[in-house]
């Protein structure tokens, strides 16, 4: 009933080009983005924090990142963990280097840095295409994580071989480092998540995700009408790894705090982030939000259930885990190859006729 | 002889044995794409799969018997026999065939005609199923798997090569289990080859392979291929199970020797049997001597990756592979 364009008159150019159309949603992003930003930081502790706040923030601006490159101009890549190992070592790198410059800027430059690694590994992807492409960006995973284990200036040449994310502030209030509020490290990754979301959605329906979705959706008939693969190709390449490059910076000095390479950005934080985008939606900002979401929920609900309620082993339950994502993959590919973001447009195309059935 | 110069060459000898083995599991995916165009990211865990379900049927295991001991409290784990290491081989391959059959019935069948990347990321959803699965079947701690292949370095070839180098030399050291591996694989090949060439279900195989529509049209039961293909893939995977089981103990890393598999199958071509066995043969080769003579230089381990960049290098120059065929694109 309250869920359609009609009466919503559109008087100027930029009301006609918004990014949500129809009067509601545009209200549900102010009161999502109002509870986020004003309500979340003031409920949130610890716990809910740690467990599932910001590895749901950080993972969804990797799931944007990835689903740039494979949802959007159809690369597929699992180079994913290698790339967010970038962003983390750049930050580290950047944090002890230029202590003074605030860490909001260490975070974006890793993105940088890890843009530019990203358009190296992708040049080979305008000569190899499908899952030979896949194949080829796991020797950026591979060849990453080797680099950033052996070569010990990466490390600081700290003893351990480990980073660890010293003491940084923003306005006087620490983020990182171990006297940190749960509000703070939230609020923190907030601003990068949101920030990313919209940037991402409205690169993706201007004319650089257009080019895009032409390479994807075949490559030598978009190349033909004039689009420019290269261009194409490497922009993916670079925008995607940027975000990746920012949710591996802040995975390392937010979240973690302290970073082993093979452990933490090995070749399961690759699949991790696949499935992210897989389970939620391949082309679709508001999926790759779903797909994290249900990724970051599913282990800590299986933990309740199993560990806490059932009295089962914890390896059991890590066992079972495995078992379900991998399900819920060939369920999702099978039943829903567009993923959660499918079910959310079906359900809207249906409210909008709500309440007649046609 | 220089002894350097002799180091290299055992250096070689052992990459050719690694790169048999690699050849192994590059086997089974070929033989999969081929006929059906999938590519079986769950190669390696089958083979995991095949070698711990070995194991469990030799030591009498009772399946989920962690998960059962959870749920009903009891502590049942083992049934008390001890299977012949031959009928255990035999069992697992009706598992093989029963998984392949499962596959098919439950999510192949439903992905005909999706893209090629669909079915990718479909088998790496079942390669974590599987995972899972065989974890919670026989447990996930590791394993030691012995169906009686000859282990150990050979002192028959270390005696009669001892002589070439100064007396520093030993002589060459060559696992028997890698030369027995050899022998497997060389008659694993000449028999698949065999197969697909003189028998009638092999010739339907590769008919399915060339054109799917055509094949069915002159009275082909796709299903059946298919099942067929599965269980050939399975039956590879156990092999190539028996083998690493044997050599590294049967555990998780089991499953990643696919992962290296697939830069082999990249330098190889897709479609190619023999790619397989020369795109295997110069990767093994290829990385350990460029761990012997690089390796020490840049901080070691550089067989983590050498595969994959040699294989994306290569690509770059010949996308199709070394015996692949010719990749031609229409809009």
């Amino acid at each position: 009933m309250f869920y359609r364009e009609a009466g919503d008159f559109s008087t100027t150019y930029s009301q006609d080009s918004q990014t949500f159309p129809i009067k509601f949603d545009r209200y549900r992003y102010y009161v999502v983005m109002a509870v986020a930003f004003l309500v979340v930081p003031f409920l949130i502790n610890d716990y809910w924090a740690n467990a599932v706040m910001l590895p749901f923030l950080i993972y969804a601006i990797a799931a944007i990142g990835l689903n740039i490159l494979t949802g959007y101009c159809g690369q597929v890549s699992l180079g994913t963990g290698g790339f967010m190992a970038v962003g983390a070592y750049a930050c580290y790198k950047l944090m002890t280097a230029m202590p003074d410059v605030n860490i909001f800027f260490h975070v974006i430059l890793a993105g940088g840095i890890t843009a530019i690694v990203g358009v190296l590994f992708g040049l080979p992807s305008l000569r190899i295409k499908g899952f030979y492409l896949a194949v080829a960006t796991l020797a950026a995973q591979f060849f990453l994580v080797w680099l950033f284990n052996r070569v010990p200036w990466f490390y600081n040449y700290s003893a351990s071989g480990q980073i660890s994310s010293p003491e940084r502030t923003v306005f006087g209030i620490p983020v990182t480092g171990a006297n940190t509020d749960a509000w703070a490290t939230y609020l923190f990754c907030l601003v990068f998540c949101a920030g990313s979301a919209i940037i991402a959605r409205n690169l993706t329906r201007g004319s650089l995700g257009r080019t895009w979705m032409a390479i994807r959706d075949m490559d030598i008939a978009a190349e033909i009408i004039g689009v420019n693969p290269l261009r194409a190709k490497l922009t993916a390449f670079a925008l995607s790894s940027f975000f990746v490059g920012v949710s591996g910076a802040l995975f390392f000095s937010v979240y973690l705090g302290a970073v082993e390479v093979g452990e933490v950005f090995g070749i399961n934080k690759s699949f991790l982030v696949l499935f992210m985008v897989i389970i939620g939606g391949l082309g679709s900002i508001f999926g790759s939000f779903a797909g994290a979401a249900f990724l970051v929920l599913l282990p800590v609900l299986l933990k309740l259930v199993g560990v806490d309620m059932l009295g089962w082993a914890t390896d059991i339950v890590a066992h079972i885990q495995l078992v379900v994502v991998g399900l819920l993959i060939v369920v999702f590919l099978i039943m829903e190859p567009h993923g959660l973001a499918q079910l959310w447009r079906l359900a809207k195309e249906k409210l909008r006729l709500w309440p007649f059935p046609h | 002889m220089p002894d350097q110069f002799l180091f290299a060459v055992e250096v070689t000898l052992n990459g050719l044995m690694a790169g048999v083995l690699y050849a192994l599991v590059a086997l089974g995916f070929v033989l999969i794409f081929k006929a059906s165009g999938i590519f079986n990211f769950a190669q390696g865990v089958m083979a995991l799969f095949a070698a711990a379900t070995l194991v469990g049927i030799m030591d009498g295991q009772v399946p989920f018997s962690h998960l059962i001991n959870s749920i009903f409290g009891t502590s049942v784990h083992h049934f008390g026999w001890h299977v012949p290491a031959l009928l255990a081989i035999l069992l697992t391959i009706l598992v093989m065939v029963a998984l392949a059959w499962l596959v098919q019935y439950f999510v192949m069948r439903h992905l005909v005609n999706q893209e090629p990347i669909i079915l990718f990321m479909a088998t790496i959803g079942l390669a974590y199923f599987l995972e899972g699965f065989s974890d919670l079947m026989w447990g996930s701690e590791i394993k030691t798997l012995d169906v009686g292949l000859p282990q150990g370095g050979s002192f028959w070839i270390e005696d009669l090569t001892a002589g070439l180098g100064s007396d520093n030399f030993y002589g060459f050291f060559i696992d028997r289990l890698d030369i027995v591996a050899t022998v497997i694989a060389a008659v694993l090949v000449v028999a698949l080859v065999a197969f697909s060439q003189y028998t009638k279900q092999g010739r339907a195989m590769r008919a399915v392979a060339d054109d799917h529509q055509a094949a069915l049209s002159v009275g082909i039961s796709l299903n059946f291929i298919w099942v067929l293909v599965w269980s050939l893939a399975g039956f590879v995977a156990l092999v190539a199970g028996i083998v690493w089981g044997t050599k590294s103990g049967v555990q998780f890393s089991l499953s990643l020797i696919a992962l290296k598999a697939l830069p082999v199958l990249m330098l190889g071509g897709f479609t190619s049997i023999p790619g397989a066995i020369v795109g295997g043969l110069i990767i093994g080769v290829g990385e350990k001597l460029f761990e012997f003579a690089i390796g020490p230089l840049v901080g070691g381990a550089t067989e983590n990756w050498f595969a994959y960049v040699l294989a994306l290098i290569f690509l770059v120059f010949r996308p199709q592979g070394l015996f692949g065929e010719k990749i031609i694109e229409r809009v």
